[in-house]
């Protein structure tokens, strides 16, 4: 009896909390959504003057000059950004992904229990880092280190290739792609980490059972099972990578050229905001053309999810059939 | 206390500033000594970059902005009502860093003017360039490339070089101008090299990471950072190296009186033997008549006024132990007048009899 008086008693309190709990809950899940559609809603109108102005010529001139000498109307263009961003992104992926895979699967499957928790701890720290930090020890260790021992080297050995031309000061795109993969490491390979700790022991043990090597498990076993799990640590790498501000800022030289040598300064679509957005003033057009790259970061950034999706979509699908 | 005829007491306010960096550590100064003085009166100013300032005080979202560079008739119509007045001087150094190439820290090399426009315009994209070794003689240039670094963000340091370098040759003033950013022809030079970096700290640091670096920064930055800094010639054609005292004379030998009703002041390659010829005033903007901006009442606007009249008088002793130049006399005495021009619906906000003699 009493222990059925407790429930009921127990149950009429709950009932009154359980609906608050859904209140709350019902809030914060429509919260999100609400602010990405304000978010997308503020920056897209603060973008009309720059369209209407520009249309997509926007998105091809290889100006940018807010102020030009003849005091007419300021010349914007969002190519040399766009294209800083996506070459210090596809960078930092080529540097990071193949590090995260190897950091993931050592932590996963290699390590012995001793090494793996530092190990762990050690990834997670780098993730732990603010940005102006990793930017700051850019600029005074990773741009001497570059400038003497990679880009010099670089240039004097590859020099016949575009992309390892021009004064080698160790500020630019490559520097910047590097710092970006560093910075990047934590995420992709925790969400590595995860997918492949979840693949499923049977699998491992079905190739042992057939006499695989370690590495002959991992290869047929491992890695096909994660695969989609994969590809999304990659596209969430790419988005932080995509829109990360302070450390680029601090090593890319945040000049409006395009150049295909990575050892040239550039700039990219969220330095380009950090650099000017302090002091647009009284510039209607000037001030809207920062929120077009604001917006055309976030449609580049939303293209990079929908591929990753489609690729995890036909993959998820190939591992069924 | 407040000396000069200021009150003896004020009422409890809280003031709101933004605007330039580059006077910040002055302006915030300022506020902590004010506060001590008047123990009810809070003044917060957030360097938030000069735009930022003009922006906001357009808004009137503060009470008060600073701007390094002087606002543009475009601007200040766009603000009815909006003036400025100089509050404090600044120069703009040369700075360079040679030392790997084995000059001496401390070797002060000459520029002319057409030589900075040639570096930043990437014609003259070497160190040993016989129009840098023309000037320099006895000493041996190293034959490297030359870094040009300029600032990233937009800033009233850039407004002050371009201003000078449009000053003095015609091309850079047609083909480049001056704005608080331009767009640099060295970026996109062929075999030349141009760099950004943000802040006046940015550029310092990072024509301090790259041997061969030149770059242009606010004087203390370069004291501060133990680089080369240059001397520039100036319009007598003397080579003049930056100093609180060289800056000061180039606002002296300024053209002219300063005339109060538009203190926008231009002292670039000013007269003078000694004269340092980039330097450049920063402004404090403010409603003329403060009610302009709602939420000042009279009694805050009153406060925010004596702030302005302490700022040019009993504020400008701490200006040289912060590396800033003193308002020259004739600057001070115009301020002066405009400050007594400061009202609240027409009502004269400080008193006449503050005016000395």
């Amino acid at each position: 009896m009493q222990t059925q008086q407790a429930r009921r008693s127990a149950q009429k309190q709950g009932a009154p909390r359980s609906s608050l709990l859904h209140i709350m809950l019902g809030i914060a899940a429509v919260a999100i959504p609400v602010i990405t559609v304000l978010l997308i809603y503020e920056i897209g109108n603060g973008s009309i003057p720059s369209i209407q102005a520009y249309g997509l010529n926007f998105l091809f001139t290889s100006d940018w000059n807010p102020f030009p000498a003849n005091g007419g109307p300021p010349i914007l263009g969002a190519l040399p950004s766009m294209y800083g961003s996506v070459v210090t992104t596809v960078l930092s992926l080529i540097f990071a992904v193949p590090i995260s895979l190897g950091v993931a699967l050592f932590q996963a499957e290699l390590a012995p229990r001793k090494v793996r928790a530092p190990s762990l701890f050690l990834v997670e720290m780098l993730a732990a880092v603010p940005s102006v930090v990793y930017g700051l020890w850019g600029l005074f260790a990773l741009v001497p280190f570059m400038r003497v021992y990679v880009d010099a080297q670089l240039g004097s050995k590859l020099g016949f290739l575009p992309f390892f031309t021009g004064q080698t000061d160790g500020i630019g795109m490559l520097t910047a792609g590097i710092i970006l993969a560093i910075m990047i490491i934590p995420y992709a390979s925790s969400v590595m980490r995860e997918v492949i700790s979840a693949v499923p022991t049977s699998q491992r043990e079905a190739c042992i059972a057939l006499g695989a090597t370690k590495w002959e498990t991992i290869k047929t076993a491992v890695l096909p099972f994660a695969r989609t799990g994969l590809i999304a640590g990659v596209v969430l790498a790419m988005g932080r990578a995509i829109g990360e501000t302070m450390a680029v800022t601090m090593v890319i030289g945040n000049v409006a050229r395009i150049s295909p040598s990575l050892f040239l300064p550039a700039e990219t679509i969220p330095s380009v905001i950090a650099n000017e957005f302090t002091e647009v003033a009284g510039n209607g057009v000037y001030l809207s053309a920062l929120f077009e790259l604001g917006l055309i970061l976030f449609g580049m950034s939303f293209l990079m999810n929908l591929a990753g999706r489609v690729i995890i979509n036909r993959l998820g699908f190939k591992a069924k059939q | 206390m407040g000396g000069g005829g200021m009150p003896a007491t004020m009422p409890t306010v809280a003031l709101l500033g933004a605007g330039a960096t580059f006077p910040a550590p002055l302006i915030q100064t300022w506020t902590v000594q004010f506060n001590q003085m008047y123990s009810g009166v809070t003044i917060s100013y957030n360097p938030i970059g000069s735009g930022g300032g003009i922006q906001q005080i357009s808004r009137k979202t503060v009470d008060f902005g600073a701007s390094d560079a002087p606002l543009s008739n475009a601007q200040l119509a766009a603000a009815p009502g909006l003036t400025l007045f100089p509050e404090t001087l600044g120069g703009v150094a040369i700075t360079y860093n040679l030392v790997p190439f084995g000059l001496a820290n401390g070797t002060v090399l000459n520029f002319t003017p057409n030589v900075i426009v040639g570096i930043y315009y990437g014609t003259i994209t070497h160190w040993n360039d016989p129009a840098i070794a023309a000037i320099n003689p006895g000493v041996t240039l190293p034959i490297n490339l030359i870094t040009a670094v300029h600032r990233s963000d937009g800033s009233g340091t850039t407004y002050a070089f371009t201003n000078f370098l449009s000053d003095v040759n015609i091309n850079w003033a047609t083909e480049v101008g001056y704005a608080t950013s331009v767009k640099w022809p060295v970026d996109t030079a062929m075999n030349a090299n141009g760099v950004g970096a943000k802040g006046n700290a940015g550029v310092a640091g990072t024509v301090a990471q790259t041997p061969g670096a030149i770059g242009y920064v606010d004087l203390i930055y370069a004291v501060q950072n133990h680089l080369g800094v240059g001397a520039v010639m100036n319009a007598a054609g003397n080579y003049v190296s930056p100093s609180l005292q060289t800056i000061l004379w180039a606002a002296q030998n300024a053209t002219g009186t300063p005339n109060p009703a538009d203190l926008r002041l231009h002292i670039v390659n000013a007269q003078g033997a000694q004269s340092y010829p980039i330097a450049t005033y920063t402004y404090m903007l403010t409603y003329r008549d403060m009610s302009l901006n709602p939420d000042l009442t009279q009694q805050k606007a009153t406060v925010l006024a004596y702030f302005f009249w302490w700022e040019v008088h009993g504020g400008q002793q701490y200006s040289s132990g912060l590396d800033y130049v003193s308002l020259p006399a004739n600057v001070v005495a115009a301020d002066e007048q405009f400050l007594l021009t400061l009202n609240y619906q027409g009502t004269q906000l400080l008193p006449s009899s503050l005016m000395p003699g």
